[in-house]
């Protein structure tokens, strides 16, 4: 029989696209039900009525496919509440019906290209989280050069940054290069690393301020703790 | 004015507003829509110290006597910046509109700069109207919203043809300022409403205008300050980076207006409140008393006091032509809104 926490579990796979975090941690999970016959409800919420309705489609659908495929459901029901564009979305998932498709007249196109902007922002980002400590420990920007993603110690962030540069094509073995292109994959070189690791720095401040500011905003909004929600690192 | 430590600075809150939210304006079948939007607005007053919230009525609505006590009184503004915001598909007489800032600052002369707006999709009758506007308000500047829907289009870009032409208009009736906002929108659906590069191309092909591109692009910031660095005339205003971080993320804070003396530089940053979604008051006496908290932050650009002139007046004083008395200038060298910021990352950029 299928329980909650598999379900959970299933849900900490779908990420916010724009803030790179699973939206049970963020707090977005306001409740997740499943019968003894294997029907599972999940509603989401979000920090604002007005949060961007493109990003809310990706987590809404995300989620219906990732609930969906754990072994035992039977049906998956994912709803989400108090957007100003909840009835499309939520009318446009039951129905499998593409983005474009539940905004009839309002949007010409899916979301790929919006997702895979935004991974790669995910990978910048990323970059930063495992160089820090590296030059924290002393190592030099032609150090980093050319270490390779085997030569960095085991870390959750490193095993994050992998999937992400995986997820783009990008190279994401033991020997490749740590420092690429987020874009094309090839190795930076020495002369362009200082202005990489800067707009790395960059690109995680903001990703992380954001974050930061979209649970403070749900955190207003609802007062109450969402399924799976983790505390925000200070 | 606001004096601290012997220290005197010269307050321009750049951009600011007086809507009128409460529901007897709401349009008809859209009420939704106009709640939601100021309760929106409202969540992020919850950013700020508590005990400058208000409650939704008052913040709906406040009075000609608040927002000139708020303001001006308590605040320690010299010259506020009206920036208006329509929002007609919502708000029967408009949420926020050049009529309604320009006939408080008439009844308050030497107070207010009153900016205007235009939609390049308006075509012609359009452009007729921004004269006019230019005419009857004396208008110095604008606020644009790109991503705003209208009639079926899910907004549009700087760099179209059609805004070209409003952008030429501007420069010829005497705006220098367009305000952009880049910053939570709804349209266009199915694209990335925060995306600045249209800012990019307007600003290299409008020299002598200034684009201020305000909220810094947030949630964007990283896409602002690639593009800031590059083009001499784009300036980062500061609405909701003080408001909104400042006291809630005070370690996001730190961060992000690091990242934002580094690549864009004291000389292009302003102060706005973003009243009435937060007072003044507790923003200014906060940003003078502020200071990076920790070493860790100790790779990013030092702020001292002419920073923070700059920041808080001297900037955008110098873009809207405000004099500003002499007990208020810089104490060491330097010159607000100096455009030779933007090569910074060819000669600054070590980690």
């Amino acid at each position: 029989m299928t329980d909650q926490a598999q379900v959970l579990a299933a849900l900490d796979a779908v990420r916010d696209p724009e803030l790179d975090e699973p939206v049970t941690a963020l707090g977005f999970v306001s409740s997740c039900t499943v019968s003894d016959d294997g029907d599972v409800q999940v509603r989401l919420r979000l920090p604002t009525f007005f949060c961007a309705p493109n990003f809310a489609f990706l987590m809404v659908a995300d989620a219906y496919d990732a609930v969906a495929a754990v072994e035992g459901v039977r049906r998956t029901e994912v709803v989400l509440d108090d957007h100003f564009a909840s009835n499309e979305i939520n009318s446009g998932i039951a129905a499998r019906a593409g983005f474009a498709e539940s905004f009839a007249g309002l949007a010409n196109g899916e979301l790929d290209e919006l997702r895979t902007d935004f991974v790669r922002k995910a990978v910048l980002a990323g970059t930063d989280r495992v160089c820090r400590p590296l030059l924290a420990e002393g190592r030099t920007v032609d150090d980093l050069a050319v270490l390779t993603l085997g030569d960095v110690p085991q870390s959750s962030e490193l095993d994050r940054l992998r999937a992400r540069r995986a997820e783009l094509g990008l190279p994401a073995s033991d020997a490749s290069a740590l420092l690429v292109d987020a874009t094309t994959g090839d190795a930076v070189g020495v002369e362009a690393l200082p202005l990489h690791l800067r707009r790395a720095r960059l690109t995680r401040v903001n990703t992380e301020a954001n974050g930061s500011v979209c649970r403070g905003m749900l955190s207003h909004r609802y007062g109450t703790r969402g399924e799976g929600q983790l505390e925000e690192i200070p | 004015m606001y004096e601290k430590d012997g220290e005197k600075y010269f307050v321009v809150d750049s951009h600011m507003h007086y809507w009128d939210a409460s529901p007897e304006n709401w349009v008809k079948g859209a009420e939704n829509y106009a709640e939601g939007w100021i309760d929106c607005f409202q969540a992020y007053q919850g950013l700020g110290p508590p005990e400058t919230h208000w409650d939704a009525e008052h913040f709906r609505k406040v009075s000609e006597e608040d927002l000139m006590k708020d303001v001006f009184e308590d605040g320690y503004v010299d010259i506020a910046v009206f920036q208006p915001t329509y929002l007609k598909e919502w708000y029967r007489e408009g949420f926020n509109t050049t009529e309604r800032n320009g006939s408080l600052a008439e009844k308050h002369p030497g107070k207010f700069v009153v900016n205007g707006r235009f939609d390049p999709r308006e075509g012609d009758p359009g452009l007729a109207q921004l004269e006019k506007d230019a005419e009857r308000w004396g208008l110095k500047g604008v606020k644009l919203y790109t991503a705003e829907w209208n009639n079926g289009s899910r907004g549009y870009k700087l760099s179209d043809p059609e805004a070209y032409n409003f952008l030429a208009k501007a420069q010829e009736v005497g705006i220098k300022n367009i305000h952009v906002h880049k910053g939570p929108t709804i349209w266009p659906l199915d694209k990335d409403a925060f995306d600045v590069s249209d800012v990019d191309h307007a600003a290299t092909d409008f020299p002598e205008l200034n684009f201020i591109v305000e909220h810094v692009g947030l949630p964007r910031i990283e896409d602002f300050c690639f593009m800031a660095t590059q083009e001499p005339n784009v300036y980062a205003g500061l609405s909701v980076v003080i408001g909104g971080l400042m006291h809630a993320r005070p370690k996001f804070f730190a961060k992000v207006m690091g990242e934002l003396l580094f690549w864009v530089g004291e000389d292009k940053m302003t102060f706005g409140s973003d009243y009435n979604i937060w007072e003044p008051k507790w923003q200014v006496e906060g940003f003078v008393d502020w200071d990076y908290p920790s070493d860790e932050f100790s790779d990013y650009p030092r702020v001292n006091a002419d920073t923070k002139r700059k920041i808080l007046g001297l900037n955008a004083a110098k873009l809207y032509g405000i004099d500003v008395p002499a007990e208020f200038q810089l104490a060491g060298d330097g010159t607000p809104a100096a455009q030779d910021d933007a090569a910074l990352v060819e000669h600054g950029a070590d980690v």
